[in-house]
């Protein structure tokens, strides 16, 4: 029977007495995954209250911004959701792009569309595989875990880095994708599948599983909006928002793809949303790998914001000027003094920075809206009426990272 | 994502005063503090902004440009029936910094005012749970105002050093 949740009248009223007892939970655990706190008041097994505190890995992303420039604040990026690198790094630049008005080339953004679904794959890996992890289903997880090694592998050939990527540059991207990565890439949309049969065999009608996250930590749609939510833990309460499909950014209107959603919102809906959107990026991967456009991947020389080749700085005059033009401490891409918020859809939600350009190399403010720290803000709200064992499955279907939370 | 002309047009009927202008499709008004808590009902109520992008702040402490004042808040604003997107900006003065929260009208606004309190300490005024979020909350600088330097020695000397023996 799945467990029936206390009303959160009966557990606000329980709130004063004096018999409750207060848990720890974290910084250290192993069920938050990350750095991050919560206190919990308990009525025995029940929660009655929960407390988040965070910060502990707080670390000025947004006061290091003002003072990286446009191309070495990427890496900065990568470490913020550092489960999905290429997305962040992919939202970073689109932002950048946008105040600088500057347009892709059709090549360029068809790669983008596949370093961002390759990301929301190995994320909704992670998130899903660490939300089995805690609810007991051990080989679940290490069945999405020897996937998302074979998502690093295609990120490794790449750009040479299997975790903090650093693929994007404004205008373009670190090097031109090459036949290894797209057979890679090839081979595992025809394998991948295959496993996400496997997973879905070993959760969906298990019943421990379900036992434990169904009807546990429900969000409806009204909540939904009215508490800022977006991306996978929205569209499981009901909300048809996705930005790829809403407000098409890099060449997402060529594709054919369905946003997945239900109606339920709660924990199982949340996990069969994320799995149900794996495939639709296998769709949009199939698509993207077949009609890459040939031509150059960065934007031209003379528009003076991409840098050039390394060819092209060693071996003409123009590559050489713009090279230093752009490198020199005193020189830079020229920045209007305007602001432009960019967002993209990434695995956990809109992720989107909020840009104000001064006419220097650097931004004058570069603000991240983190999608994980909305998320968190809704932790007390679902878990209030529990039980305490739920409170691991809550917070692995809301996929929390501690780094883009404090950042 | 541009703003529909039918809300451009009630905006510029309902708030004459405001300034608005257009950046990248973008369409971005300045309301002025007094009218700030009206405006923004306005909007959520009879213009269907019913999703809270983001707040965040600007301090234009040194910028190269004229602004109206040294804080500028930002509210990205979006409908989620027909995808219509708008930025609401408020700017704040040097002295004492302060503006109606807007809890009661987005739950989500909750954390994000926090995060503002705590990096710029500008006072929402209503908040049901105003507390630093991000800093310690022995702190007592706001760092990303920009007088608050990017290295050098921070607050960190100025508390308590917890030994195993005191805890």
């Amino acid at each position: 029977m799945p467990l029936i949740p206390a009303t959160s009248e009966a557990a606000d009223a329980a709130a004063g007495q004096d018999y409750l007892w207060t848990l720890n939970f974290g910084p250290q655990h192993p069920a938050t995954h990350t750095t991050l706190r919560i206190v919990l008041k308990l009525d025995g097994e029940r929660v009655v209250d929960a407390v988040p505190d965070i910060g502990f890995l707080h670390s000025g992303f947004e006061k290091i911004g003002e003072h990286l420039d446009y191309n070495q604040y990427v890496t900065v990026t990568d470490r913020m959701n550092y489960i999905s690198p290429m997305a962040n790094n992919v939202a970073w630049h689109h932002a950048v792009e946008k105040l600088l008005g500057i347009e892709l080339t059709h090549r360029c953004q068809y790669i983008r569309v596949i370093i961002s679904e390759l990301a929301r794959i190995s994320d909704h890996l992670l998130s899903t595989g660490a939300m089995g992890l805690d609810t007991g289903a051990f080989t679940f997880f290490l069945y999405a875990f020897y996937q998302r090694e074979l998502c690093y592998d295609i990120f490794e050939s790449m750009c040479g880095a299997r975790f903090t990527n650093s693929y994007t540059r404004v205008g373009g991207l670190m090097h031109d994708i090459t036949p290894v990565s797209i057979e890679k890439i090839r081979k595992f949309v025809r394998e991948f599948p295959k496993t996400l049969d496997e997973m879905e065999r070993l959760l969906n009608r298990n019943r421990i599983f379900v036992d434990r996250t169904k009807g546990v930590g429900i969000l409806s749609k009204e909540q939904a909006i009215n508490r800022s939510v977006t991306g996978p833990i929205a569209r499981a309460s009901g909300v048809t928002r996705d930005l790829r499909k809403d407000e098409p950014y890099l060449k997402y209107r060529d594709f054919d793809f369905q946003v997945c959603c239900m109606k339920s919102g709660d924990t199982f809906a949340r996990y069969l949303v994320r799995m149900a959107e794996m495939r639709e990026s296998l769709k949009i991967l199939t698509q993207a790998v077949e009609n890459i456009p040939a031509g150059p991947v960065n934007i031209a020389i003379n528009e003076r914001a991409s840098l050039p080749d390394k060819s092209q700085v060693y071996q003409t005059i123009e590559g050489t000027i713009t090279h230093f033009e752009l490198i020199m401490t005193n020189r830079g891409i020229e920045v209007p003094n305007e602001e432009a918020y960019g967002a993209t859809e990434t695995a956990n939600g809109e992720l989107g920075f909020y840009l104000v350009g001064d006419e220097t190399r650097t931004a004058y403010r570069a603000r991240c809206r983190p999608p994980s720290f909305i998320h968190f803000a809704l932790f007390p709200y679902l878990i209030k009426g529990h039980t305490l064992s739920d409170v691991v499955a809550v917070l692995g279907s809301l996929n929390i990272i501690a780094a883009e939370l404090d950042r | 994502m541009p703003t529909n002309p039918a809300v451009i047009a009630a905006l510029e009927q309902q708030f004459p005063n405001a300034a608005k202008s257009e950046y990248r499709g973008d369409t971005r008004i300045v309301i002025a503090r007094e009218s700030a808590p009206a405006a923004m009902r306005w909007l959520k109520d009879l213009q269907e902004f019913d999703l809270l992008i983001d707040i965040t702040c600007v301090d234009y402490l040194n910028y190269r440009e004229e602004k109206p004042d040294r804080f500028g808040l930002v509210y990205l604003l979006a409908n989620t029936q027909n995808n219509d997107r708008l930025q609401v900006r408020v700017f704040l003065g040097e002295v004492d910094p302060r503006i109606p929260s807007v809890v009661p009208l987005w739950e989500g606004a909750n954390w994000f005012e926090r995060e503002v309190y705590d990096m710029f300490g500008i006072v929402f005024e209503g908040h049901p749970d105003l507390r630093r979020i991000l800093m310690p909350e022995e702190s007592t600088a706001y760092p990303l105002r920009k007088d608050y330097p990017l290295q050098g020695r921070g607050e960190r000397h100025n508390f308590p050093v917890l030994t195993r023996a005191k805890s």
